[in-house]
């Protein structure tokens, strides 16, 4: 489904991105992990498109298409979902409407009609149940004033209304306390089957508990210095980075 | 300019035979042409005109006619798709700058909606006229002279103590661009609210044909003890017209007023906006919206005069610039010693989208009490790339996310609205010049 070969990203003529190597069949769950500052946002927001970043050697092929001659929107019609590490707070428009233009956007591109309003309602009330938001949340202008949590919560109630095939969750856990964790967690497992694939970047091994990894990848200074199964995070857990790097 | 002026000098005997001599108007007129005569137009060093003066000077070169010729009713019935709602308001209508009955929907019941030049020809409006007329337009600059030396007409409203108006009322001004030269009118409105009453007014201007015109509008509005006005300014006009809008608002104490202004369209507007605080515990708001593209220019020149205590001022505005148009905010808020414990804000935030259109933004306070809580802000800015990279990562096309960002940087506005007509037709003009579905702006 995805393939990075010899992936080299710059941002401000700065190496940040030494040669990434990732494999992701459909029905995987692959488990990044790394220090602060080696790269994991970096790869996350190469795959999603953001422009800051430059290419400058190697490729992502997606579902057999060049996702780097790819807009960020058309990403997003072919399946790509990143949730962010840090949400963007956009006062003025709530999370209802941001995420019923977000479908239909998706829609359109895919030259579908609109979903029509009643099963936009049903999908958005059995979604956000699932994930235990209120409902008056959803009428809040997007991401403002959020707490660390709700924001979280807010990226996976979104990937579970677009659907991707493709879903990179960075830092999800981190500012989750251990009962909306679990709800995130139970989120992620109901989205997950064998035709999508999860990439999850954390800190802890406490998330990799309930969302199980089949690879887990630890990247330093811009590099995938190993990889292994769930294991290696239970390792990186006792032992710290300083062995590997 | 001096032509222009000339003109008007030279063309004023031959008004004067168009109308009432006996009008209450009359004395008025006569002291402000003196007073134009000895003072003319803005001139270059003027401050007040500083970032505006260049268009006004080219727009004071035209060769206008003054007195435009009264037009047929038939055909005007189009008119009606401008108006905000077609039953629920009181309508008062100008067709270059003449009344027209036709479109028009005044009201005596219980309260006074119509127009100043029969008003001003009836001895039971005198009272009101000698204590209300031109009495904040006096002393003021230049142009407002202009407009009471040759007012032809405008609405006349007067809302008695206790009264809550049913409808809003409509102040329509057209232009048909079939007058044969370009078109200069002085409409001048005069609104008395008294104790306890509240009305809501909407006023427009409106070509409905490509043909310059341009419009030097003086409101008077006296707003009593405990009364409340909301004030909504739509300016959506064609490229051919500019307006001048002269506001003047005097408040007494616990009295709520709010002026919304949304600049859309027009060649040039300058709003020229002044809250004057006569007692205690008043509330003043002004917020407003401008976007505008091609070489549009709008001028916000606000004053709020705070004078009693325990009296509060809220001004929020916010810009968007295209192309290659531009924009002035100058906001004055002045603070005197008296004005113990007064709250003043003023914030004007604006988003430039190309290297070619600029903002001039500028506070200026003069505060002379001790106890108050005054703040103000001014930003100037590109749309946030962090945010459009979020909205297109989930799939919104780049010019839709341009434009949901848009939309939502001016929402706060937008949201606050009491009218629903007019929150509506906001809505409807921010969606079609940001191209954007209607929908999303709903909640
Ligand atoms: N837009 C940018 N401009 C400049 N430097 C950047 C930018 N984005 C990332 N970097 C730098 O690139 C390096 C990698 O950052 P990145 O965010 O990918 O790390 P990370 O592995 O996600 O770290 P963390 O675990 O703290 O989230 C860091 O040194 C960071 O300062
Ligand atoms: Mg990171």
């Amino acid at each position: 489904m995805l393939s990075i070969k010899d992936l080299h990203v710059e941002v401000e003529e700065k190496q940040i991105l030494k040669g990434i190597n990732l494999e992701i069949k459909p029905g995987e769950v692959h488990a990044i992990m790394g220090p602060n500052g080696s790269g994991k946002s970096t790869l996350s927001s190469v795959i999603a498109g953001d422009e800051t970043y430059e290419v400058t050697n190697g490729e992502i092929i997606f579902d057999k298409e060049d996702l780097l001659e790819l807009d960020t929107e058309e990403r997003a019609h072919k399946g790509v979902f990143l949730s962010f590490q840090y949400p963007v707070e956009i006062p003025g428009i709530t999370v209802t409407n941001f995420i019923k233009t977000a479908l239909n956007s998706c829609q359109k591109a895919k030259g579908l009609p609109n979903i029509p309003a009643a099963e936009m309602l049903k999908m958005i009330r059995e979604k956000s149940k699932l994930l235990e938001i209120d409902q008056k949340f959803l009428s809040r202008s997007l991401n403002e004033s959020f707490s660390g949590g709700e924001k979280k919560r807010n990226e996976i109630f979104q990937m579970m209304m677009l659907n991707p095939k493709l879903a990179v969750l960075d830092e999800t856990d981190s500012g989750l306390d251990i009962d909306a964790l679990k709800i995130v967690a139970k989120g992620v497992n109901t989205f997950k089957n064998n035709t999508n694939a999860i990439v999850v970047i954390t800190h802890y091994q406490r998330l990799l508990d309930y969302i199980v990894p089949d690879f887990v990848h630890v990247i330093h200074d811009g590099k995938i210095v190993k990889s292994g199964d769930k294991e290696l995070a239970k390792e990186l857990e006792e032992k710290g980075y300083d062995w590997i790097k | 300019m001096n032509h222009l002026k000339e003109k008007l000098l030279s063309y004023f005997i031959a008004f004067e035979e168009q109308v009432e001599k006996k009008s209450f108007l009359h004395s008025h007129r006569l002291d402000s042409f003196a007073e134009f005569e000895k003072t003319g137009f803005p001139s270059k060093g003027d401050e007040a005109w500083k970032y505006s003066y260049p268009v006004l000077l080219k727009l004071l070169q035209n060769d206008y006619s003054i007195f435009p010729k009264e037009l047929a009713n038939h055909k005007l019935n189009d008119l009606k798709e401008y108006f905000l709602t077609a039953a629920d308001s009181y309508k008062i209508v100008f067709v270059d700058g003449i009344y027209n009955p036709f479109l028009s929907h005044t009201s005596h019941q219980g309260h006074d909606i119509c127009v100043l030049s029969s008003a001003s020809v009836q001895n039971k409006y005198k009272d009101i006229l000698n204590t209300y007329y031109n009495k904040l337009g006096a002393k003021q600059e230049d142009l407002i002279q202009l407009n009471t030396a040759y007012v032809r007409d405008g609405a006349y409203i007067h809302i008695p103590k206790n009264t809550v108006v049913d409808y809003p009322i409509e102040i329509i001004n057209f232009s048909t661009g079939k007058q044969q030269n370009p078109l200069f009118i002085q409409p001048r409105n005069l609104i008395v609210v008294e104790e306890n009453a509240q009305v809501e007014i909407i006023e427009k201007h409106h070509s409905i044909a490509p043909h310059e015109v341009l419009t030097n509008v003086v409101s008077e509005v006296f707003v009593a003890k405990g009364a409340q006005v909301n004030y909504y300014k739509l300016q959506n006009d064609l490229d051919t017209a500019s307006l001048i809008d002269n506001t003047f608002i005097r408040q007494e104490e616990k009295s709520e007023v709010g002026v919304y202004t949304f600049s859309f369209g027009g060649n040039f507007i300058r709003n020229n906006l002044n809250f004057y605080q006569e007692g205690s515990r008043i509330n003043s708001i002004l917020k407003g919206v401008t976007l505008i593209e091609k070489e549009q220019h709008v001028d916000n020149y606000t004053l709020v005069h705070h004078q009693h205590p325990n009296c509060e001022s809220h001004q929020d505005y916010k810009g968007v610039y295209f192309d290659r148009s531009t924009g002035v905010f100058n906001g004055k808020i002045k603070v005197e010693k008296e004005a113990q414990k007064t709250n003043a804000f003023q914030q004007n935030n604006n988003i430039i989208f190309t290297d070619t259109a600029t903002i001039n933004t500028k506070p200026q306070l003069e505060i002379f009490a001790d106890d108050v809580k005054c703040s103000h802000g001014c930003t100037v800015g590109q749309i946030d790339k962090k945010a459009l990279f979020y909205l297109q990562s989930r799939g919104i096309s780049h010019k839709e996310a341009k434009a949901i960002l848009t939309y939502a940087f001016t929402n706060n506005i937008i949201e606050e609205l009491k009218n629903p007509f007019v929150k509506k037709k906001i809505n409807e003009i921010l969606a079609e010049k940001l191209g954007f579905n209607l929908q999303f702006s709903f909640h």
